[in-house]
């Protein structure tokens, strides 16, 4: 009997295993920014280019940096949830418009509506490096002290809207 | 006509595609050989089985930029790795690094293959007592087993 229960039981593991194996999300990488000062950039605004923006001068508030580009289509389908979001002055959204064309990105803002205070414009990707961006879209959340706290891979979506990112807002600005 | 000329075109392609190679190797070859190695144990996160040596995708192309750069300014093999880890995790290294909670991973197999020296141990021992344990023979069994296992002794056989 013990000869086949053995076999049976590493068998049953294994299928565990790989089970729980499947309902990760190898895209999701954990971002090693959290907890951490948010990454310093100065760089172009979208709409002025002769203004500067930069993560420092937000301190003091809780804001969302989400890193679009007009080439991007999950960033098309979040587009109408992050006008929504901003309707209702939950929480500043700022852009990172990520290796686009100025053109394009002002283009796509102006035919479906601007959810962002401002978009800084990352011509060459090099904030985004900075931010450990791998893909667009990416949303991070930054707490008063200019503390990264949570990152979003890839299209923010109602639920997670509800569930995460605003309890966490609440409780950032509590803080 | 019409397909030569589109023929003539894929060949202008051609050279056009070599010349941006090309750029990036053009100055220093032991820097970019430097660059390459170093790019071989960086996983590219967007193809996550590929090294960002391997991979042409965009991001990848970005960050073997970054390594030839810092490599040019004199940075370390070690200050470009820690660069990498601090901002995409550890996971941008395509080997993970030893310690605790990656021991399993480097030496589960070793710990596998111990167990299964172990096992093949114990069913080997167990198999030498059952044939110290099995009925010994007198001679003319003996005989009549060898003639049997030869195939000579048919009697008693349908």
């Amino acid at each position: 009997m013990n000869r086949f229960l053995l076999p049976l039981g590493a068998f049953v593991a294994l299928v565990i295993f790989l089970w729980i194996g499947l309902t990760l999300n190898p895209r999701e990488i954990p971002s090693p920014l959290i907890n951490k000062t948010a990454p310093a950039f100065r760089l172009p605004q979208l709409h002025e280019s002769s203004k500067t923006i930069g993560p420092e001068d937000l301190r003091g508030k809780v804001w969302l940096l989400n890193i679009w580009a007009s080439w991007c289509v999950t960033c098309r389908q979040e587009h109408p949830l992050l006008v929504e979001l901003s309707r209702k002055n939950f929480v500043p959204i700022y852009g990172l418009n990520y290796k686009d064309r100025r053109e394009d990105g002002l283009a796509l803002l102006k035919g479906s509506g601007n959810p962002y205070v401002m978009s800084a414009y990352d011509r060459e990707g090099s904030a985004g490096i900075d931010w450990g961006v791998y893909g667009v879209p990416e949303t991070f959340v930054i707490d008063k002290a200019g503390l990264v706290r949570h990152k979003f891979i890839g299209a923010l979506t109602p639920k997670l809207i509800d569930d995460v990112l605003t309890p966490l807002v609440k409780r950032l600005n509590d803080e | 006509m019409n397909n030569k000329f589109i023929v003539a075109l894929l060949f202008l392609w051609i050279p056009l595609a070599q010349a941006d190679v090309a750029a990036t190797t053009r100055d220093d070859p032991a820097l970019e050989k430097r660059a390459m190695a170093l790019s071989g144990h960086l996983r590219c996160l967007v193809c996550q089985n590929q090294t960002i040596a391997d991979s042409n995708a965009e991001l990848a192309v970005d960050l073997k930029n970054q390594v030839r750069d810092k490599l040019r300014q004199g940075q370390s093999e070690q200050e470009i790795l820690d660069y990498m880890v601090n901002r995409y995790g550890e996971f941008v290294l395509f080997s993970p690094l030893v310690k605790s909670t990656t021991w399993l991973l480097w030496f589960g197999p070793l710990l596998l293959f111990v167990v299964g020296l172990y096992v093949l141990a114990v069913n080997l021992r167990q198999r030498r007592r059952l044939m110290q344990q099995a009925p010994t023979l007198n001679k003319e069994e003996h005989a009549r087993a060898a003639a049997l296992l030869s195939g000579k002794e048919t009697k008693g056989h349908p």
